[in-house]
């Protein structure tokens, strides 16, 4: 194709995403070194009949102006990276130094809200993502031994946790762990423990949400996994049984090597959509006890006060977490190009 | 293959048994809060005895009937939810139109395109595919605040359109690979321009591509939260960020069964498009996938 003619029928779609993905990176960048305005104090004197007295007040119309004239805020450079809600480099200096062991240092780290969110986000990314792949290669094998006729309705069942809007689909769930739910009430009876709350303790809490994950998830890499055995060579797997092989040693040795490549897009796929995590945590009301970095810009442009400059900040921490865990992909990708 | 292998019948009974489970644990919390939504709350969230749930003891005591539409009514009229329904079918309507339209064009240039740029485009592409929204929801309140554009349904459209298109790019682009060149290639012999022989022999055969990428920016406009939650004013929220606002109110005036009502609400169309659509959903899941 031309290159003229590439240009036209490529500038809609570039525009879209240079003026909506591309401009707003930038944006979130310079806000990210911007902190609001302090209110303008003046002081004034105010003399009555027992003399005179100087107070400060707050210059409304002056913050107002200000405000007004430099809708950023004011410069501050990286502060608002090295502040206590994001890296925070002094509390953790100061936690290195007065801590006494690794252990100590570690759950100081933790209180912090940016470590906190991240670590969750990391473990959720790396428990979430294994098990969704294990569980969804298992559901395809057995969907896989079943007659033609009943595969349609059990995809149909199977697609359901994943099509659902991830915020509905942990409501449900919710509603159902509740202590008065069936799934609660059910567990509650197990343990033998009446006051048993999935919401109330930590642990449980990351553990509901992680089963929330592969719940969604898993159903990907079925249907991914399930189109992969469609194209397994019948003629490979027919030698193999010749040659003795039993069920396993066929799964082992000629299904699991064919559908290595899958494994690397569904991983890929899930590494991106499980590092962003955020529906169900706002779902299961869950913020005590888990946050992840997209609930973490969330919680600060909501609410009345739009903490503008510190949500930016984290966003661009965010992008550098995407962006690292992306290079291996993209090099490859890279790899593969250059060799074409 | 599965009936080029025999299996032992302790395999079988195992891959059976276990199937049945997934597809429990996959279907019946949807089964069971649409059935809970026609109770009322003493039943939905039953401690005293679950079978309450299912035969509704106090939906009986409290309204007369096994079944109850309060929860239905008191969302969709009291709480004025028909109103998110309308902005929604308007959000989802011009995201799908206008993402498949750029789209297409996009994609059918980078399938035919060789050169180095084509496939740095589609590079940055998937690097815009990988972050997540809410990043760039930051970026965007204080522009639409000074130029006025926050909280107006045209602007979220916008923003879910470009949001959407990388994906829309990758995936018409690999539907576009499988259109054969020759095709266009000829009709240009014949004297075409390019944008004739895409017009007169591309968009002719291009619609399964099309509706299938077209499935799956509906399903990524309809369940958006992080973007529409933030861009939109009250009174132009779109379903999903409405239930979400229902859990604050709802909680304190006893009534979830509002918020249950609109989840099977918001559920419901879904369900149908899964049963029309499922060849079409499936094969766009793995289309990415299968080709490498």
């Amino acid at each position: 194709m031309k290159h003229k003619t590439f240009f036209w029928f490529v500038l809609p779609t570039s525009l879209a995403m240079l003026l909506f993905i591309a401009l707003p990176i930038v944006s979130v960048i310079t806000q990210s070194m911007y902190a609001p305005h302090k209110q303008v104090i003046v002081e004034v004197e105010s003399c009555g009949v027992f003399g005179c007295k100087k107070s400060t007040m707050i210059d409304q119309d002056a913050t107002r102006e200000l405000r007004e004239a430099e809708p950023l805020g004011r410069f501050v450079g990286a502060d608002i990276y090295t502040n206590r809600n994001h890296l925070a480099s002094n509390e953790i200096a100061v936690a290195w130094e007065s801590s006494a062991g690794l252990g100590e240092f570690l759950g100081d780290i933790l209180n912090l809200p940016f470590y906190r969110a991240l670590a969750f986000t990391l473990t959720f990314t790396f428990v979430v993502t294994p098990l969704v792949l294990v569980l969804g290669f298992t559901i395809a094998v057995a969907v896989n031994s079943i007659p033609q006729m009943l595969r349609g309705p059990t995809i149909f069942l199977s697609l359901l946790p994943m099509i659902i809007n991830p915020l509905i689909g942990s409501l449900i769930l919710f509603w159902m762990v509740d202590a008065r739910g069936i799934v609660g009430a059910l567990l509650q009876t197990a343990v033998g423990d009446p006051n048993l709350s999935m919401k109330a303790s930590t642990p449980l809490t990351w553990v509901m949400l992680i089963v929330y994950g592969v719940w969604h998830s898993a159903p990907f890499a079925f249907v991914v996994y399930y189109a992969g055995l469609q194209t397994v060579p019948k003629d490979t797997l027919e030698s193999a049984m010749i040659d003795g092989a039993s069920r396993w040693e066929q799964i082992r040795y000629v299904i699991v090597p064919h559908l290595i490549p899958l494994t690397t897009f569904i991983t890929l796929m899930q590494l991106m959509d499980n590092f962003r995590v955020f529906e169900p945590i706002v779902s299961f009301n869950a913020s005590a006890h888990a946050t992840s970095l997209s609930y973490f810009i969330y919680d600060d442009l909501g609410g009345e006060t739009r903490l503008l400059s510190s949500a930016a900040a984290t966003s661009v921490l965010t992008i550098a977490g995407v962006a690292i865990l992306l290079t291996p992909v993209l090099v490859r990708t890279w790899r593969d190009f250059a060799r074409r | 293959m599965s009936s080029a292998i025999r299996q032992s019948p302790l395999l079988k009974l195992t891959a059976w048994s276990f199937l049945l489970l997934w597809l429990v644990i996959a279907a019946f919390p949807f089964f069971w809060t649409f059935w809970g939504s026609f109770k009322v709350e003493g039943d939905f969230f039953s401690k005293a005895d679950w079978t309450w749930a299912l035969f509704g003891h106090l939906t009986q005591l409290e309204t007369g009937g096994a079944f109850t539409g309060d929860g239905y009514h008191g969302a969709w009229i009291q709480e004025e939810f028909w109103r998110a329904a309308l902005n929604t079918f308007i959000v989802v309507f011009f995201v799908v139109t206008i993402s498949l339209t750029l789209g297409t064009l996009g994609g059918y240039a980078l399938s035919r395109s060789s050169y180095n740029y084509s496939f740095w485009l589609l590079i940055i592409a998937l690097i815009f595919r990988a972050m997540p929204p809410i990043t760039l929801v930051s970026g965007y309140l204080l522009p639409f605040y000074e130029w006025n554009l926050w909280g107006h349904l045209p602007t979220a459209i916008i923003v879910l359109v470009a949001i959407n298109q990388p994906f829309t790019l990758w995936m018409l682009t690999s539907f576009f690979r499988n259109i054969p060149k020759d095709l266009d290639e000829s009709a240009m012999v014949d004297g075409c321009t390019h944008f004739q022989a895409f017009r007169h022999v591309i968009i002719p055969v291009m619609w399964p591509g099309v509706i299938t990428t077209g499935l799956f920016s509906l399903l990524l406009a309809y369940n958006d939260f992080a973007v529409t939650a933030m861009i939109l004013s009250k009174e132009n929220q779109t379903m999903v960020p409405k239930i979400a606002s229902f859990l604050g109110t709802t909680q304190t005036k006893g009534n979830v069964m509002f918020a249950v009502a609109s989840v099977v609400s918001v559920t419901a169309p879904i369900f149908v498009l899964v049963i029309f659509f499922q060849r079409q959903i499936v094969s766009g899941l793995t289309a990415g996938a299968v080709k490498g």
